[in-house]
C-alpha cells in the first residue's frame, strides 16, 4: 500500500451524531439553515483531528466555535471547511455569528469533544 | 444654591419628599458644565411574544418616565435595536416609522440614534440611514467628544477598514487627554463570543482608543447591565425595554429571561449618564420603566 494511501486522512461519512471510531481525520458535513445547524450536535474525540465541511443552501451564514478559535464564512453554492484538532474534552458552543435574519439568535450547537 | 450640583439637588429631590424644580425656580439648572444624557437601548419595536406581553406598551412607558424626570437630560440616545427584524423591507421601514414617532413624544431637545443588527444587518444600514442619518458619526457636547460606531450594518459584525480609518483619523484630531465617550450596540470587546456578544475587529477600535487617556464606551445587544474594563477603558452595557437576556454563560442558550407577571418590566429600564464638571468621571443611574 502506498504511503500516500497510508497516510490519508479516514474519512467517514458518518451520520449526524456520529463519533469517531478511530484515528486519522474525522469529516463531519454539516449544513447551514435558517436558522440551524443540521446537525445541531458534532461528536468528536480529543486529538483526532476534524474537518467540517460546510455548506449554506439559502443565505449566507457564518461557524464560529470560539472555543477552539476558528471560525468561517459560509456563502451560498460554495463549500467551506475547516480544519481543527479539538485537545480539550467537554461541551463547547459553536453558532452562526452572520446575522441571518429572524432568529439568528437562536442559531448555535454544541461540540461534543469525548476523551 | 449654586454650589448644589445637579446629583445633589436630585437626591435632595428624591429624599425631601417636598422638593419640587417647579417650585424653585432656578435651582434646577445644574453647574454651568454639568450635564447628563439619557441612555435607552434595544427597545426591538415590532417585536411580539410572551416574553414581554407589553410589548407595545413599554417603550411609551419609559418615554413618559424620561419625560417625568426632574430635569430633563441634555440630550437622549437609543443604542440600537430600535426596532425588531423583518426581512420585509417595507415592513422594516414602518417599524421604523412608527418607532420614530414615539420618540418623538420625548422632552428633549436633542434625540441621538444608533442602529443594531435588528435594524441594519439586513440592508446594511440602508433604512435606518433613511430615517435617523448616517450610521457612524461625532458630536461635541460641552467639552466631551461623542462617537458613534457602527458595529451592525456588516452583518458579520465588523467595523470594517473604512470606519476604523475614519476613527483613527478622527482621535488623531483630538487631544490625548480628551473626554471622549463612545456608543456602540455591540460590546467592542469579547464579552462572550459564544453567544456573538462580541465585534468582529473589535480590538482594532480599542487598539486606537487605548491611546486615549480618558474614554468610556456604552453599549447595548446584551439586554442587561454589564460593567468591564479594557485596560483604562470602562465598557458598560445598557438594559432593554423588550426583555432581559441571561447572564454570560449562564445557561446553555440564551433564550430570554421569562416574563414574571409578579413582576412586571423586571430586569428593563434605562440609564442615566451624568458627565461632572472638572473631572473625568461618570455617574451612573440605573431607572426602572416604571415606578410601580
Amino acid at each position: 500500500m502506498a504511503v500516500n494511501s497510508l497516510r490519508r486522512a479516514i474519512v467517514i461519512a458518518l451520520p449526524a451524531a456520529a463519533l469517531a471510531q478511530s484515528e486519522g481525520v474525522l469529516e463531519l458535513h454539516v449544513v447551514a439553515r435558517r436558522f440551524r445547524f443540521d446537525p445541531e450536535t458534532l461528536r468528536v474525540r480529543a486529538g483526532v483531528p476534524v474537518l467540517l465541511r460546510l455548506t449554506s443552501p439559502e443565505v449566507p451564514m457564518g461557524f464560529n466555535l470560539p472555543d477552539f478559535g476558528v471560525r468561517t464564512d459560509i456563502v451560498p453554492g460554495k463549500e467551506a471547511q475547516l480544519r481543527f484538532t479539538p485537545q480539550r474534552t467537554g461541551q463547547f458552543t459553536f453558532l452562526c455569528d452572520v446575522f441571518c435574519g429572524n432568529g439568528h439568535e437562536n442559531m448555535s450547537g454544541t461540540l461534543e469533544v469525548h476523551g | 444654591m449654586t454650589e448644589l450640583d445637579r446629583r445633589q439637588f436630585l437626591q435632595l429631590a428624591a429624599f425631601g419628599g417636598a422638593v419640587f424644580s417647579s417650585a424653585l425656580p432656578g435651582v434646577a439648572r445644574a453647574a454651568a458644565d454639568d450635564f447628563y444624557f439619557v441612555q435607552l437601548s434595544d427597545t426591538h419595536w415590532g417585536f411580539e411574544g410572551p416574553e414581554n406581553p407589553d410589548a407595545h406598551g413599554t417603550l411609551p412607558k419609559a418615554i413618559a418616565a424620561v419625560n417625568a424626570l426632574a430635569e430633563q437630560p441634555d440630550f437622549v440616545i437609543f443604542t440600537g435595536d430600535l426596532t425588531h427584524t423583518t426581512e420585509d423591507g417595507r415592513e422594516r421601514r414602518r417599524r421604523l416609522a412608527e418607532f420614530q414617532q414615539q420618540a418623538r413624544a420625548l422632552k428633549v431637545r436633542e434625540v441621538r440614534y444608533i442602529p443594531g443588527e435588528h435594524d441594519a444587518a439586513l440592508d446594511q444600514g440602508k433604512a435606518f440611514s433613511e430615517f435617523f442619518g448616517p450610521t457612524h458619526y461625532v458630536f461635541d457636547h460641552r467639552g466631551v467628544h461623542f462617537i458613534v460606531l457602527d458595529n451592525v450594518s456588516d452583518p458579520a459584525a465588523k467595523l470594517g477598514d473604512a470606519q476604523l480609518a475614519w476613527l483613527q483619523a478622527d482621535l488623531q484630531g483630538q487631544p490625548r487627554d480628551a473626554r471622549i465617550v463612545v456608543f456602540a450596540h455591540r460590546p467592542l470587546f469579547d464579552l462572550y463570543p459564544q453567544w456573538d456578544w462580541a465585534t468582529r475587529d473589535g480590538a482594532q477600535a480599542l487598539e486606537l482608543l487605548q491611546a486615549q487617556t480618558n474614554v468610556v464606551v456604552f453599549y447595548g445587544h446584551i439586554h442587561q447591565e454589564n460593567h468591564h474594563m479594557t485596560g483604562a477603558i470602562a465598557h458598560h452595557s445598557a438594559k432593554s425595554l423588550i426583555f432581559p437576556l441571561p447572564a454570560p454563560g449562564s445557561q446553555p442558550k440564551r433564550t430570554p429571561v421569562a416574563w414574571d407577571p409578579s413582576q412586571p418590566y423586571r430586569g428593563l429600564g434605562f440609564r442615566e449618564v451624568e458627565a461632572e464638571p472638572d473631572t473625568p468621571r461618570y455617574v451612573l443611574s440605573e431607572l426602572p420603566v416604571t415606578r410601580g
